[in-house]
C-alpha cells in the first residue's frame, strides 16, 4: 500500500549481504522525496482542511475526564 | 506451554458538538451511540450480571457473579453490535470496545472498524440536532487542558499467573513502549518546558499499582474482572496506553504484549531490570524524543528506554526459540516489526514517521510550524494536533496522510468495512454477534460472557459464555445455520 518511510529501514541488520542494503540508495532518495512530497502536499492544503475558526475551536475543545 | 490468549481494546473517544446551541457531552455521547442503529431496530441491551469492576487482583478474592453495575441507571445508550463489539457511553464519552480477538492483526481490523462506526454514528447524530450542528469525534486521549480519557487493553490470562510477577515484569515494559505506542501531544501537564511529547496519557499517571482508573491512575491496574470463568482466568486491564490511528502502532501495542505475556506465563524472563521510579521514568520517557533518556535502576546505574525495549525483544526472541510451540505467522510479523522499529529508533526515533503516531504527527506539526513560523503555543498548531485524530476520512489529518500513502497500512479497507458488521470467527464474539444479527428481536441482552434470550414461551433464558475460545464459527456455525429462532437454538444447545 505504501512505502512511507518503512521499507528502507526494515531488517537491515539481518542481511548477510551488505550490498543488498547498499544498492537501493537511489530508491531511498526517491522514497524520501515522495515522503516529503506527501507531507508537503498535505501542508499545501491543510488550511482548507483545518476547522474554520481553528483557534476558537481548539480553545473551546474541553473534554470531561474519563478513565 | 503458554495458554491461548485473547485481546480486546476499549476506547473512549473525544466528542465535540459545534453548532447554534450547546449540547452537554453526556447527552451528545448518548445521541451518537443511540443514532447507530437501523430505523425501527431495537438496541440489544448490555447484560451487567457478571460485572464487578471493583474487584482487586491483589486481594486474592475470587470474583463471584451477581454484583450488578451502575451505568445503565441514567438511561444512557449501551448496546451490543453484530460485530460482537460493545458501543456505549462512559464518562461523557462514546466508547467502543472491540470484540474479543485471537491475534494482533484481528485486533487492528476490529479497532479500525470502531473508527468507521464512530464516524457514521456522529453523522447520524448530527442529523437530529438543530440545523448547522456538527458532531466531531476524535480518537485521542486528552483535550490538552487537563482532562484524560482512556484506551484500555484487555488480555485474558490463566489465573495461575501470579499478579506480582506480572507487575514486576511488565512495569519496565510499560515505561519504555511509548517509543512506538505513543500518539504524541503538544505540551504537558507537568512541565511547561515540554513542547511536544511522545504520549497523550503519561502525564496523567501518578502511581505504580492500583485499582483506580479516573484518579491517581496507576501504571499497573489491578481490576480483577475476567468476564470469563473466574476460577480459570484473570483479565489484565492495561490502562497506560494511547489510542492509535497508525495500524503498525496498534499492531505492535497488542502484539508485543501477547508474546510477552506468553513468556511471563511460562516464567521465561529472568533478571528483569528494575526501575527505581517507574512513574517518574514513564514521564521522562514521554518527555524525551530521543529514546536515550537515562532511567535510574533500583540496583544503581541507569538504562535507556531503547535499551529496555531491546532487552525485552531479546528475551522474547530467546523464549520463542526455546519453547515447544511454533510461531503463528502473525507472531512472526510482530517480532519482525518490533525489531525493525527498534532499529529505526536507534538511528533516530523521528524516522518512525509513517509507522507510529507520535512521529507521524510530529513531522506534520514541524512542517506546519516551519511554513508559518509558529511556536508550540500557537492555537493553529494545536488544531493540527487535534485534527490528526478526527475520525472523518475526508477531514482527519491522519486519514489524509494515509490516503496519500504516507502511512503504512497493515489491513485493507474492505476487511475493515466487513468488520463493522461481522464478528471475528475464532472467538466467542462470533456466537454473540451472529445471534444478534440473526435473532435480534429475541436477544434481550448481551454481555461479554452471556446472552439473554427470549423464546417467547417461558422465562428469559441466560446462556453463559464463560470460555472466550468457545462459540467460534467452526464450533457453532452449523448449529446456527440449522435453527430459525432462539427456541430451536436453546433446544439444540441443551441437546
Amino acid at each position: 500500500m505504501s512505502d512511507g518511510g518503512q521499507s528502507q529501514r526494515r531488517s537491515g541488520e539481518q542481511s548477510p549481504d551488505a550490498a543488498v542494503e547498499q544498492t537501493p540508495v537511489e530508491g531511498e532518495d526517491a522514497r524520501a522525496r515522495d515522503v516529503v512530497d506527501d507531507v508537503d502536499e498535505l501542508l499545501d492544503e491543510i488550511d482548507d482542511v483545518l476547522e474554520e475558526n481553528a483557534e476558537e475551536f481548539v480553545r473551546g475543545y474541553v473534554q470531561k475526564g474519563g478513565q | 506451554m503458554s495458554s491461548r490468549k485473547f485481546v480486546g481494546v476499549e476506547t473512549e473517544y473525544g466528542i465535540a458538538v459545534d453548532g447554534p446551541s450547546p449540547v452537554n457531552p453526556v447527552l451528545a455521547s448518548s445521541m451518537v451511540v443511540g443514532a447507530y442503529r437501523a430505523a425501527g431496530q431495537e438496541d440489544v441491551r448490555w447484560d451487567h450480571t457478571d460485572e464487578s469492576p471493583q474487584r482487586d487482583a491483589r486481594s486474592g478474592v475470587v470474583p463471584a457473579p451477581g454484583e450488578p453495575m451502575i451505568d445503565d441507571e441514567l438511561g444512557l445508550a449501551n448496546t451490543v453490535l453484530t460485530n460482537g463489539a460493545r458501543f456505549y457511553v462512559d464518562h461523557a464519552h462514546p466508547e467502543y470496545a472491540t470484540p474479543e480477538c485471537a491475534n494482533a492483526r484481528d485486533l487492528v481490523v476490529w479497532d479500525r472498524a470502531g473508527e468507521l462506526i464512530l464516524a457514521d454514528a456522529a453523522e447520524r447524530a448530527a442529523a437530529s440536532l438543530p440545523a448547522g450542528s456538527r458532531v466531531l469525534i476524535h480518537k485521542n486521549n486528552t483535550d490538552g487542558k487537563g482532562a484524560a480519557y482512556g484506551t484500555h487493553e484487555n488480555y485474558l490470562l490463566p489465573r495461575s499467573v501470579p499478579f506480582g510477577r506480572l507487575t514486576r515484569q511488565l512495569l519496565p515494559f510499560f515505561v519504555s513502549r511509548p517509543l512506538y505506542t505513543g500518539a504524541g501531544r503538544i505540551g504537558s501537564e507537568l512541565d511547561r518546558g515540554v513542547g511536544f511529547q511522545l504520549t497523550q496519557r503519561a502525564d496523567f499517571f501518578e502511581v505504580e499499582v492500583g485499582l483506580e482508573t479516573t484518579l491517581k491512575r496507576p501504571l499497573m491496574n489491578t481490576r480483577d474482572e475476567p468476564h470469563a470463568d473466574p476460577n480459570r482466568y484473570r483479565r489484565l486491564h492495561v490502562i497506560n496506553g494511547d489510542a492509535n490511528l497508525c495500524e503498525v502502532a496498534t499492531f505492535l501495542k497488542v502484539g508485543t504484549m501477547l508474546l510477552l505475556l506468553d513468556a511471563i506465563e511460562d516464567d521465561a524472563l529472568s533478571a528483569v531490570p528494575v526501575l527505581a521510579e517507574p512513574v517518574a521514568a514513564f514521564h521522562a520517557v514521554s518527555h524525551d524524543l530521543t529514546g536515550r533518556v537515562d532511567l535510574p535502576l533500583e540496583a544503581g546505574g541507569s538504562i535507556t528506554p531503547l535499551a529496555l525495549q531491546r532487552w525485552y525483544l531479546d528475551a522474547v526472541l530467546r523464549y520463542v526459540k526455546d519453547r515447544d510451540q511454533a510461531l503463528e505467522p502473525v507472531e512472526e510479523e510482530v517480532l519482525t516489526r518490533w525489531e525493525a522499529v527498534l532499529d529505526t529508533a536507534e538511528e533516530d526515533p523521528r524516522h518512525l514517521a509513517g509507522q507510529v503516531d507520535w512521529a507521524t504527527k510530529l513531522e506534520l506539526l514541524e512542517g506546519y510550524r516551519q511554513r508559518h513560523g509558529l511556536g508550540w503555543d500557537s492555537d493553529r498548531v494545536k488544531m493540527v494536533d487535534l485534527q490528526y485524530h478526527d475520525v472523518r476520512p475526508d477531514r482527519g489529518l491522519y486519514h489524509r496522510l494515509a490516503a496519500r500513502g504516507r502511512v503504512e497500512r497493515l489491513v485493507d479497507n474492505a476487511e475493515v468495512a466487513a468488520a463493522v458488521h461481522s464478528p471475528p470467527e475464532d472467538t466467542r464474539a462470533w456466537f454473540r454477534g451472529e445471534c444478534i444479527r440473526r435473532f435480534r428481536s429475541q436477544v434481550v441482552a448481551a454481555g461479554w460472557d452471556a446472552l439473554v434470550l427470549d423464546t417467547g414461551r417461558d422465562n428469559l433464558q441466560r446462556v453463559p459464555m464463560m470460555e472466550p475460545g468457545r462459540g467460534t464459527r467452526a464450533q457453532v456455525g452449523g448449529l446456527l445455520d440449522a435453527v430459525d429462532d432462539v427456541a430451536a437454538l436453546l433446544d439444540r444447545l441443551r441437546g
